[in-house]
């Protein structure tokens, strides 16, 4: 009963935090997704073009965010860059949430011998670190959105197979399959009805998280030059492209991608982490405390 | 607030299968230290046994055994007179159904996810008993005491009472011939626990189903079932009803 009334107490504040949160996440994603959605109609972008006289401006009114070292607007290469790095990661953590889950799933639900040999191959996996497996992917086709693509997807599906493993075994041992099987339920049933209900919260939170991952693998390689092609405005190339500019002390090319690559990133974090207190309070009570 | 006391008249009959006999179950979660061992049980069709026993001691397990949702390591399970060709899912549908189960805590024994009446519908539904089953879920609902208002709710919404109602009415929806309560009413007030006894009675004296009811409860399960057995650390000693209970008296004053 204690309990109860500390949960009560802390409660309001609590809930309207979240909601403060939640709002200024969607605010600036909605911005964003504006900007990514509008600007290349309004606004298309040579990408080869450069402009020798005006290289290495500082902000100003003409240029808000100033010239890269070969006159280029480094706010609309920028919105081109996050434009393509949103594609890269929502796309990528589609296609990991997809095989992780399918993954995850299958081992949890045959359990035993399956679920162990399963579980090695993803162990095995995750001893490479992913970037190394991505390099090693990308380096197969030549440079461009897709390579990407396939090699953050195909990199990132185990830990989502872990989470999705864990919570179907969780859930396997529940009494309410085994009320289900006693009802006379088959396998299919239990796993579509009872199962995989259960884990989407779960893997779609694991997707979601997996956006901005995916974003900052792909400027990663597009830094170290194996992701998109270097003419391409992506946040990667850019950063990779204005090192040498900020040891003379032109910081502009290179705060501005970086925030590019940072605020849109916390957001998605942030409207996930409230996301995934909206969970967990569901669960608390599911578990009866 | 006590139970009512069982109406039909008790195991005098003897004849005929056992509805559920356990012969020699060994069984557990490692196979290297068994929870039970070599325990056998049989229930006569229409007798109501009450499973007696310290926490721990497996009427659980043997519990689970009896519905096949459970392996044993060693021993056989005949229901009707006929052995159970499987568990969980290795049993045939037919087999499986013929136990109907209700477990300790309706918050875990119920899909967070369905509202009351699709749970009490699910075993239906599960079986292809598509036509009739809102009827009959109606007809389940209301011999439990459950509203047509309650009946859109989810599990969070209702409370343990009520949602104990509901898995009964599941696990009454197709008819079996033997129920198994696991601690059906540890979780619930002296009311409820009086009438969710009471359904469970009304739906043996009808339909002449057999009881298998595990509990702590030493006067509740006296008074509800006709025999109880006591199990402790692997074995199960058949008493009368009479014997345990003038032992409680005496140990007690």
């Amino acid at each position: 009963m204690s309990t109860a009334t500390a949960l009560g107490k802390g409660g309001a504040p609590r809930a309207g935090r979240r909601e403060v949160r939640l709002w200024t996440c969607a605010c600036v994603l909605a911005v964003v997704l504006a900007a990514v959605l509008l600007v290349p109609l309004l606004h298309p972008l040579d990408e080869q073009a450069v402009d020798m006289a005006n290289k290495l401006h500082a902000p100003s009114a003409a240029h808000p965010f100033g010239t890269d070292d070969v006159g280029r607007d480094v706010l609309l290469r920028c919105v081109y860059g996050l434009r393509v790095s949103l594609l890269v990661g929502v796309v990528a953590a589609l296609t990991a949430t997809v095989i992780g889950t399918a993954v995850g799933a299958a081992a949890g639900a045959a359990g035993g011998r399956t679920d162990r040999m399963v579980m090695r191959v993803v162990d095995v996996f995750s001893s490479v670190p992913h970037l190394l497996l991505g390099i090693f992917i990308v380096a197969m086709f030549r440079p461009g959105v897709w390579p990407v693509v396939v090699s953050v997807g195909l990199t990132h599906w185990l830990s989502t197979a872990r989470i999705v493993r864990a919570e179907v075994l969780s859930l396997r041992s529940r009494d309410f399959v085994d009320a289900a099987v006693s009802g006379g339920a088959s396998r299919l049933r239990v796993a579509v009805r009872h199962l995989l209900p259960g884990v989407l919260p779960q893997a779609g939170l694991a997707a979601v998280l997996m956006v901005p991952h995916a974003i900052w693998h792909e400027s990663a390689l597009s830094f170290l030059g194996l992701g998109l092609p270097t003419h391409r405005a992506s946040l990667g190339n850019m950063i990779q492209d204005a090192r040498g500019t900020l040891l003379a002390g032109d910081w502009w090319p290179t705060l501005f991608p970086g925030l590019f690559l940072i605020v849109p990133t916390l957001a998605i974090a942030g409207l996930a982490g409230v996301w995934r207190e909206r969970i967990n309070p569901r669960r608390r009570s599911e578990l009866m405390l | 607030m006590t139970p009512p006391r069982t109406r039909h008249t008790g195991p005098a009959g003897g004849a005929g299968p056992h509805a559920l006999e356990l012969r020699d179950i060994t069984a557990g979660y490692d196979r290297r230290a068994p929870v039970l061992r070599g325990v056998s049980l049989s229930l006569r069709e229409g007798e109501a046994v009450g499973l007696l026993g310290p926490s721990g001691c497996g009427k659980s397990t043997l519990a689970k055994v009896a519905a096949l949702l459970h392996r044993p390591d060693a021993g056989t399970v005949h229901l009707g007179g006929e052995p159970a060709r499987g568990f969980r899912h290795r049993a045939p549908r037919a087999q499986r159904t013929a136990v109907g189960v209700v477990f300790q805590s309706p918050r875990l024994a119920a899909d967070p996810r369905l509202t009351l009446s699709a749970l009490i519908a699910e075993p239906l539904l599960a079986t292809g008993r598509k036509a009739g089953a809102a009827d009959r879920t109606r007809e389940l609902a209301r011999a439990v005491g459950l509203g047509p208002d309650l009946l859109g709710r989810r599990p969070h919404e209702v409370s343990d009472g009520q949602l104990q109602r509901a898995c009964v009415a599941r696990a009454l929806a197709l008819r079996p011939r033997v129920l198994v309560c696991d601690e059906m009413t540890a979780m619930l007030d002296a009311s409820t626990t009086a009438a969710l006894v009471a359904v469970v009675e009304d739906y043996r004296a009808r339909s002449g189903a057999a009881l298998l009811a595990v509990g702590h409860d030493r006067t509740l399960l006296e008074r509800w079932c006709d025999r109880t057995v006591e199990l402790h650390g692997g074995g199960t000693d058949s008493a009368l009803r009479s014997a345990p209970r003038a032992a409680a008296g005496t140990s007690a004053g």
